[in-house]
């Protein structure tokens, strides 16, 4: 039995009246790759920002790595391991693609109070940033000013930053948003490629993609975990299919 | 070499070339204009730092000039000409202030960072209108420039034109390799998108605090040349409108850029020259002028002058 990486208990989140996040308990297995869907509105992102430290939960705990980290910073937390991809693409729009992923390294690579050599030229910055970039398909485009990539390869763009921190525990939201069918494609092999090297909560609509990629997967429905399975157990769960799937696995 | 460079490159030779040239058209006045441009183009150089490439609005950086210049007219008030320390003075305590100031306003951002980087250079300002010792409203005359022993005489104009010149390149260089070095590309990382820059792992608040305290002792240095230059203190140096064009020049010039700063003091100062000597009515001239460079041209002066340019 591999070792519990993440576990999340009772995580509640109210905006208002609303409880986006209603009693959340949920683990991710080191080495797993672990699917969470539901509607929208369900409370997906809402979880991965209180997992990444962007937003406070009311109540619960979150431990990761064994360690509690529900009162730790996005900051804190990214240096202990946890990275996300945001569901909306957030990158450097005005710097190269080089220069973006070069950024998350950096951010790894000790402290940055160092005022003289330019970036540009530290080997240690370049070459794993490239190294990653080509990775995930983006070698030809390393000079590329991010504003400018299609929209694809912009959300590519972002897998290789938050690969570039050398994560534990990789949060993506939604990797395939408003990407093509031959973009979603590429991005789904990608992630195939990652799956077992490394850990992987991954939120997302695609319901191809999920079934293939999981090894777990968790629905949530009105903030609530109304269960968590494996592929098959999930497409059998008779409140599954009348909350969520519905027709669509039939 | 990139345009922008080159820009750069032209204008600073063309500031080294006044001093013959004054003296060839015989108008000592040109070493006065040119060297004033040169002390602001050190000051919007030192607001670009923060403004152009940190996203800091601070709309009080004419705080650090009257600190600058106060820390050397106070120490000559008390006998103390020795430039060395006068000139160590204005800058550390420049980044004393720097530090005070930003330790309340580097973590607010938009209107209220503008706010409060204002209301305390207005703090400073009254403060030196309250203050009789050192003149207060009718201002502090500097009875000697700052003096560096045989090493340099200030007093000689030329000589001080080119110290003047001399720190600029300086300032602007290290800039140059300041924001483009590993600090430099967090505080414009944070500037460009601070969720992401989090979600990496930065944490940019002392990184922009330290950009803050640099800036303002940059500034602080310009404040203690424009001292020198005038031989003459008022609180005047420190007034909000000081720092409006301060502010101007670097919008002007073209926001991170390195020749953004000295372009926008240049056109700027000239212009206002140039256009009082013409028309009491400069301002409705240049006005506009200004809002059409603002509306037109994202990255000022510089932008529509060198498009190629990326880093600065
Ligand atoms: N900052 C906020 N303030 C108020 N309500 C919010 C806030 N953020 C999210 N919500 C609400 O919380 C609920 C959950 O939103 P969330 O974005 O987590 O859903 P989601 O499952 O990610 O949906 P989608 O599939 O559309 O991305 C929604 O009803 C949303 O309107
Ligand atoms: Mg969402």
């Amino acid at each position: 039995m591999a070792e519990t990486l993440l576990l999340v208990t009772e995580l509640r989140k109210t905006f208002g009246a609303l409880r986006a996040t209603d009693g959340i308990t949920l683990d991710v297995l080191a080495g797993e790759t672990h699917a969470i869907i539901g509607p929208n509105g369900a409370g997906k992102t809402t979880l991965i920002a209180q997992l990444a430290g962007m937003l406070r939960p009311d109540s619960g705990r979150i431990r990761f790595a064994g360690e509690d980290i529900t009162p730790l910073s996005a900051q804190a937390r990214s240096r202990r391991g946890l990275a996300r991809s945001f569901q909306i693409t957030s990158i450097y729009r005005d710097f190269t693609a080089l220069d973006n992923v070069a950024l998350a390294v950096q951010a790894h690579a000790g402290h940055s109070f160092r005022f003289w050599r330019p970036a540009h030229e530290e080997r240690a910055l370049r070459q794993p940033a490239q190294a990653i970039l080509n990775e995930v398909g983006l070698a030809a485009r390393a000079d590329v000013l991010a504003a400018n990539l299609a929209h694809g390869e912009q959300r590519q763009l972002e897998v290789a930053m938050v690969l570039a921190t050398g994560p534990r525990l990789l949060l993506l939201d939604e990797p395939v948003a408003g990407m093509g069918a031959e973009e979603t494609q590429r991005m789904i092999e990608f992630l195939a490629r990652l799956k077992g090297r490394q850990t992987m909560l991954l939120v997302e609509h695609d319901m191809d993609a999920v079934f293939s990629l999981a090894d777990r997967i968790s629905v949530l429905v009105y903030g609530r975990v109304i269960a968590t399975g494996t592929p098959a157990e999930i497409r059998a769960n008779a409140d599954v299919r009348a909350a969520y799937l519905g027709e669509e696995v039939a | 070499m990139k345009r922008g460079t080159t820009l750069l490159i032209g204008t600073l030779l063309l500031f080294a070339a006044i001093p013959p040239i004054a003296g060839w058209l015989n108008e000592p006045f040109y070493l006065d204009l040119f060297r004033r441009v040169m002390i602001f183009a050190i000051a919007a150089a030192s607001l670009n730092l923060i403004l152009g490439y940190g996203g800091m609005v601070s709309f009080g950086h004419a705080a650090y000039l009257g600190v600058g210049g106060y820390a050397v007219g106070i120490l000559a008030h008390y006998g103390i000409d020795n430039g060395y320390l006068q000139w160590a003075v204005a800058i550390g305590a420049s980044a004393v202030v720097a530090l005070a100031i930003g330790s309340i306003s580097v973590r607010t951002s938009g209107i209220y960072f503008i706010m409060i980087t204002l209301a305390f250079t207005q703090m400073l300002y009254y403060l030196g209108v309250s203050i009789e010792e050192f003149g207060g409203d009718d201002g502090l005359r500097l009875a000697r420039r700052s003096q560096f022993g045989d090493l340099l005489d200030l007093a000689n104009p030329t000589l001080f034109y080119y110290v003047v010149l001399a720190i600029l390149v300086l300032v602007v260089f290290a800039i140059h390799r300041l924001v483009n070095s590993r600090f430099g590309m967090v505080i414009r990382a944070a500037r460009s998108n601070e969720a992401r820059t989090q979600a990496i792992g930065f944490s940019p608040y002392p990184y922009r605090l330290a950009a803050f305290v640099i800036s303002g002792a940059i500034c602080g240095l310009a404040g203690a040349l424009l001292a020198n230059h005038t031989s003459f203190l008022t609180p005047d140096f420190m007034h909000w409108t000081r720092s409006g064009e301060i502010m101007f020049m670097v919008i002007l010039g073209g926001i991170a850029t390195s020749a953004g700063p000295v372009l926008g003091a240049s056109v700027l100062l000239l212009l206002e020259d140039l256009l009082s000597a013409w028309t009491v009515h400069w301002q409705i001239i240049l006005g506009p002028f200004l809002v059409l460079v603002v509306l037109f041209a994202r990255k000022g002066l510089a932008g529509l002058l060198a498009r190629d340019e990326r880093h600065g």
